[in-house]
């Protein structure tokens, strides 16, 4: 079918999608997952410096940003691995395709309701958290708070759009999910170590092959890297918490450009699996 | 035949397939699943396709439902030619049901109607009426995973009549079906021929096909071996008709002799007051002349049965020494 795109059947698939994450209560084990970590870090993170309670918003976000680099890939890749590969291996694929819809609208739909849910999810989860911040901090600090729940949301759909790919790709839900932990694996523990031991190991040189900073750009290989950077330089006084914010180049402070990286980690996966997505 | 994809003005098939061939792999592993079929189904027909597991059967309804391109050959479906520009309309007038049903469990079977019913454009109001006709209006609220595997068959053919579908496609829908659930089901298909629907019916159960269709399309090894009605498919039948006879032993023992001037004809004595007969289709009424005046107690006719013309047409295609290689 050589037509273009049809709203209404992207949003009949993607309503589907959302309904079935909110009836089987996906979206509130995920939101109540988020809210008792973030109370948990923003009530007990600076216990270690005698102290109950948020001590600033710098360091909120600081423990926060760590809580959520972990988790939200996690949860947005086995969110998202099965949905096209669970179709196919149960073979409720050729009937879905059967009828007069084509498969980008069909992974489109997979892919907002999915997304959907995942942003409720986090949103609701660090609600509870803002109202605290806002309660100790008044409206100042809870701008800071924002821009790091909407950089959450999209380091979220990054991963979603990434675990689309692989649901399109793999043969078989089994490896689907096995690829879906190795991703995670890879460019949340493995990416930063690697990098950082690449640098040390040429003893500096590789970092002047590419170029003085260029080394660093390297982060934006990495959507987890292009969150951390985000939040870490959304705060003035927060980039001297983090040891990675002296290699940074003040370019990538920018939040436009990482903002822009961070659209086209949700943009590129997502085109490419609409690519891939054949019979 | 114009040769973009538009709907020719005077196109009378409800689905057409030209040099349709559908090729696995390359070299020489080249699996053809189907192979150089030629097949028009026209509109209001009912089409029975017969053939072995594997013999192309599901490959020709995928490819009628643009799941697959063909390797060679072109198809139209309503006049549209499949994966054309006017092909997604056309999938708006046609009902699938797969052989091998999957449906989301955690949805009820009203629900599931109307996810199907947006995809395809249907009014929901039609969600529940079909409901009733397949006999779930009963079960409409229940979640389908507490279906019985009849009961998702039904909920699977009311998916495929949403929006008044013309054309049918039914991949083995009788499994699963009780007997008089398998009668209701084809009293359904009667009340749609008489609409005008058009039907394709996969099926191994060949019986059960035998009474029903308009025509029949055999499939063997990715081949179209025979085509036509049940009546024309006898006529090219070499298989000899079967008479049972039964008659005092004085009778038949001087039957002989009397059919001895009918040639091909093969005498068989069963016991003291039976006897069966094997007689070239083309002799049935001679013989059936001759036998008319003796003093019969019982006679039976016996035409090959589908299964019969099947094996027979098959192996016409394919020997069957290649089939068991």
């Amino acid at each position: 079918m050589k037509d273009g795109l049809q709203p209404r059947q992207i949003a009949a698939v993607a309503a589907k999608e959302f309904s079935d994450r909110l009836r089987n209560r996906w979206v509130l084990a995920v939101a109540l997952v988020f809210t008792v970590f973030s109370l948990a870090i923003t009530y007990f993170g600076s216990a270690a410096q005698g102290q109950i309670g948020p001590r600033s918003i710098e360091a909120t976000i600081a423990s926060l940003v760590s809580l959520v680099i972990y988790l939200i890939p996690l949860i947005a890749l086995l969110l998202g691995f099965d949905a096209i590969v669970g179709e196919r291996e149960r073979g409720s694929l050729d009937l879905l395709l059967a009828l007069p819809i084509t498969r980008l609208e069909l992974l489109l739909g997979k892919y907002l309701g999915l997304a959907a849910a995942l942003a409720l999810s986090t949103l609701a989860g660090f609600a509870l958290v803002a109202a605290l911040l806002w309660h100790r901090f008044g409206m100042g600090g809870l701008y800071h708070y924002g821009g790091f729940v909407v950089s959450s949301v999209l380091l979220g759909l990054a991963f979603l759009s990434l675990a689309l790919l692989l649901s399109v790709l793999a043969r078989d839900r089994t490896r689907a999910s096995g690829l879906a932990i190795a991703l995670w694996f890879a460019l949340v523990l493995v990416f930063d170590l690697l990098l950082l031991g690449l640098l040390v190991a040429s003893g500096g040189e590789l970092g002047g092959l590419l170029g003085g900073d260029g080394f660093a750009y390297l982060l934006l290989l990495n959507p987890a890297d292009v969150f951390r950077i985000l939040n870490v330089f959304s705060l003035d006084d927060m980039a001297r918490l983090y040891g990675l914010a002296s290699v940074v180049p003040p370019a990538l402070g920018n939040p436009w450009l990482m903002g822009g990286a961070m659209l086209a980690w949700i943009a590129a996966p997502l085109a490419l699996a609409g690519w891939r997505f054949k019979p | 035949m114009t040769s973009n994809s538009a709907r020719p003005a005077d196109f009378a098939d409800a689905l057409r397939l030209q040099g349709v061939a559908r090729h696995y792999g390359r070299g020489g592993a080249l699996l053809k699943a189907l192979d150089g079929v030629d097949l028009a189904v026209p509109r209001g027909q009912l089409l029975g396709l017969i053939g072995h597991n594997g013999a192309g059967k599901s490959t020709l309804f995928k490819l009628v439902l643009g799941l697959i391109a063909p390797s060679q050959g072109r198809l139209w479906v309503d006049g549209c030619e499949v994966g054309g520009r006017h092909f997604r309309e056309a999938r708006r007038r046609l009902g699938y049901l797969p052989e091998n049903l999957v449906l989301y469990d955690n949805l009820d079977g009203l629900e599931t109607l109307r996810f199907f019913a947006r995809l395809k454009g249907a009014p929901l109001a039609q969600c529940a009426t079909l409901l009733e006709e397949v006999g779930l209006s009963h079960a409409g609220r229940r979640p389908v995973r507490e279906y019985s595997k009849g009961m998702r068959q039904r909920l699977g053919f009311a998916q495929a009549l949403l929006g008044e579908p013309q054309l049918l496609l039914l991949d083995e829908p009788t499994t699963g079906l009780d007997p008089s659930a398998i009668r209701d089901f084809y009293a359904q298909l009667d009340r749609l021929r008489q609409r005008g629907v058009t039907l394709v019916i996969s099926s191994h159960i060949l019986a059960e096909l035998e009474q029903r269709v308009d025509a029949l399309a055999m499939l063997s090894h990715g081949r179209l071996c025979a085509q036509g009605s049940v009546a024309e498919l006898r006529e090219r039948s070499t298989r000899p008709l079967h008479v049972r006879l039964q008659a005092d032993a004085a009778v038949l023992d001087a039957l002989p002799p009397q059919l001895a001037a009918l040639p091909g004809v093969v005498w068989r004595r069963d016991g003291a007051q039976r006897a069966g007969i094997d007689c070239p289709r083309a002799l049935k009424m001679p013989l059936l002349q001759a036998l008319a005046a003796q003093p019969l107690v019982d006679l039976g006719v016996q035409e090959p049965t589908l299964e019969d013309l099947y094996f027979e047409l098959r192996e016409a295609v394919v020997p069957p020494m290649q089939e068991a290689a």
